[in-house]
């Protein structure tokens, strides 16, 4: 009687009786075991045969659960779980074998800490690992990123802030335009900005032009996550700014952006993210280089992404060890500006 | 006498706001980084079609269904060529919207799993990892999908290939006209679809959450077991949002360069209608890489009426998406 009379909910249908747990478990563990051992004595052989072996096997013991189990279900409901396993297990495997190549062929380059330092200026094509590096695709890497996220993101920002502070009859449109940006192909904000500054001769090949293409790409992302972000401030804040006799710049510069600057910064580092793996862009704006160069506005510029591409064009085995240790550094760089910017977002959010 | 004071009665209060200088010059400001995505929407536009207008002048409507892409002398027959050449784009734009079906037709199964796992299947803490693990894949580059595409992929899906060509040959998607499986429309088809997975299952998630509970709770409370309550609740919910998503995917496909670079191989004379196995795709993006570097003039305003194509299709592909995704959220709220 009290129980029924508590104030928390008892929520009878979630308890999960443990036999049936024991049930679930065994099928979900056995059925790749068994699929292992029938690999191993069986023809089908191979990742492949496992993986469909393991799938056989999972979808009857499934439906054997269904039937006999200590909870009997509807066939349909033990073949929805199967599905959802498998997508996930196919997807994990797929993304391991892409990331699995890049881990174990760029760990070789780690014993040479010269590729992270020195150009590839006096190292001809296959040359030995302790020779040259990839020191100025970096340099040029960061400087492209930093020019671009100095162009875009304070536009990003802008964007935002007329959507979620000014409110006007534009809101529909630019947030529709900022949401088909996101959707310009890399490729063609390369062309647009070979067509408009260098075909016409206002640049030349450059850092500069490499970042305008880059800032771009990255605009969107930023306004849009930027204006999410400015939606969970609330709005007491704003009319109580208001009703201070602050004005609409002051609201702004003095409540709104403090409140929302560490998410402002994730809308940064997310667009950076965005940007930093982008190459095709890069091929047609800041060309690439072999040796270190600082100025953005005069001369060619190497980045990562370039740099990963042109080994590979070269592809001697040399070559290629050194493409794996810069996709293994920027994959690495990637992965850090990625769970930072989770991170601090989920802790705006929490707040 | 009554008219009157039945106008005076509805007339609205109006309220004059007289703002400080200074928020006008600030929301002039706002008004024009508002502008920012509009400005270079249609710049990208005019430079595109400016730079490409010597071949659409000189081919007219025949550069977008014209079949063969060749690049002669880069004369026009009218500056005294002897090699004439000759640009199709119809075997690029067919191919990429080849490559980008396949690799969506892949991915919507498996981003549903995902996104059904997240929100469904999995316990809380799990689910959290997974979603931050699937929108981590989102993140990484498309060079490393090309390097993944052409030393790990290419040599197990050519295998997988030549399987459905021998025991499903039948089927005329599968048939081959020459034995050629490394880098076919379906093995680009195939990475892209790794890479545009977590985008429509990131929308698909987010469907998903903002089914309304009481719904779930009802199901859930008239004895449905889990696979009923998303056959019959989550599923006609979220049938418009996963398509909106589905075509964001679609989008991003269509404009991946440098993944499809890798692994595809470019046919520049006839269109390879649907034979998916055998190596002859076409792709805008990618035909744009491959010959941006050794084109002569003719042919770089060419490759930018490519460029201006693969920009319009992706934009009104993106357009509706946009548009069915924005109206579910509404209909939510």
């Amino acid at each position: 009687m009290s129980k029924a009379l508590s104030d928390t909910p008892t929520q009878p249908w979630k308890t999960v009786d443990p036999e049936f747990r024991k049930q679930q478990l065994i099928t979900h563990l056995g059925t790749p075991v068994l699929a292992l051992l029938f690999t191993v004595i069986s023809p089908m052989a191979g990742f492949t045969g496992f993986c469909v072996t393991w799938f056989g096997f999972h979808v009857f013991a499934a439906a054997l659960l269904a039937k006999y189990g200590k909870k009997p279900k509807s066939y349909a409901n033990a073949f929805i779980e199967v599905f959802v396993g498998v997508t996930i297990f196919v997807f994990v495997a797929f993304v391991s074998t892409v990331l699995w190549p890049v881990i174990s062929n760029g760990m070789a380059g780690v014993s040479h800490l010269n590729l992270l330092f020195q150009d590839a200026g006096k190292v001809g094509a296959d040359a030995s690992l302790d020779k040259g590096g990839f020191g100025h695709a970096i340099v040029g890497s960061a400087l492209m990123i930093g020019l671009a996220s100095l162009i875009s993101v304070p536009i990003g920002i802008l964007a935002a802030l007329y959507v979620t502070e000014v409110r006007g009859k534009l809101t529909p449109f630019v947030r529709f335009f900022v949401q088909a940006m996101s959707g310009v192909p890399s490729i063609v904000a390369g062309l647009f900005i070979y067509s408009a500054l260098i075909i016409s001769g206002i640049l030349q090949y450059s850092g500069f032009a490499g970042s305008l293409a880059l800032s771009i790409l990255m605009l969107p992302t930023v306004a849009r996550t930027a204006e999410e972000i400015l939606r969970l401030i609330p709005d007491d804040l704003r009319t109580a700014a208001l009703a201070l006799g602050g004005t609409q710049w002051r609201t702004v510069r003095m409540v709104v952006l403090p409140a929302a600057k560490s998410g402002l910064i994730t809308s940064a580092i997310l667009g950076i993210a965005r940007v930093a793996g982008e190459t095709a862009p890069l091929l047609l704006t800041a060309f690439g280089n072999n040796v270190l160069n600082v100025n953005p506005f005069s001369d060619s510029m190497a980045a990562l992404p370039s740099y990963v591409f042109n080994q590979m064009l070269l592809g001697g085995d040399n070559d290629m060890a050194r493409a794996w240790f810069a996709t293994f550094v920027l994959l690495i760089a990637i992965t850090i500006l990625f769970t930072s910017a989770r991170i601090v977002a989920d802790r705006m959010k929490r707040n | 006498m009554s008219t009157e004071l039945e106008t005076e009665k509805i007339t609205p209060r109006v309220i004059h706001v007289i703002r400080q200088n200074s928020d006008k010059v600030f929301r002039g400001i706002l008004i024009a980084g508002g502008l920012a995505a509009f400005v270079l929407l249609s710049g990208i536009f005019g430079f595109l079609a400016t730079s490409a207008g010597p071949v659409l002048r000189a081919f007219g409507l025949s550069f977008f269904t014209g079949k063969t892409w060749y690049a002669g002398d880069g004369l026009l027959p009218s500056e005294g060529s002897i090699d004439p050449p000759t640009f199709g784009l119809a075997p690029m734009l067919w191919g990429s919207l080849l490559i980008a079906v396949i690799a969506v037709a892949i991915a919507i199964p498996m981003a549903i799993g995902i996104a059904l796992a997240a929100t469904y299947f999995l316990p809380k803490k799990i689910a959290f990892a997974f979603t931050v693990f699937v929108d981590l894949v989102a993140a990484i580059p498309s060079i490393v999908f090309g390097l993944w595409g052409f030393f790990v992929l290419m040599q197990h899906g050519a295998l997988w290939a030549k399987w459905l060509n021998t025991h499903l040959g039948f089927i005329p998607f599968f048939k081959v006209e020459f034995e050629g499986f490394e880098q076919s429309p379906f093995m680009a088809g195939l990475v892209l679809a790794i890479m545009i997975t977590p985008i429509i299952a990131a929308v698909s998630r987010e469907i998903f959450a903002s089914v309304p509970a009481e719904l779930i709770n009802g199901a859930q409370a008239l004895g449905a077991s889990r696979w009923t309550m998303i056959r019959n609740v989550v599923i006609p919910f979220s049938k418009s949002g996963i398509t909106g998503g589905a075509m964001l995917g679609l989008g991003r496909a269509l404009g991946e360069t440098i993944a499809v670079f890798f692994v595809l191989q470019l046919f520049f004379d006839e269109i390879n209608w649907i034979r998916i196995l055998e190596s002859t795709g076409g792709s805008v993006a990618s035909l744009i890489v491959s010959r941006f570097g050794e084109a002569q003039p003719l042919e770089i305003s060419a490759l930018f009426g490519a460029g201006l194509a693969l920009f319009l299709v992706t934009l009104a592909v993106n357009a509706v998406a946009t548009a069915i995704v924005s109206s579910t959220n509404r209909a939510k709220k």
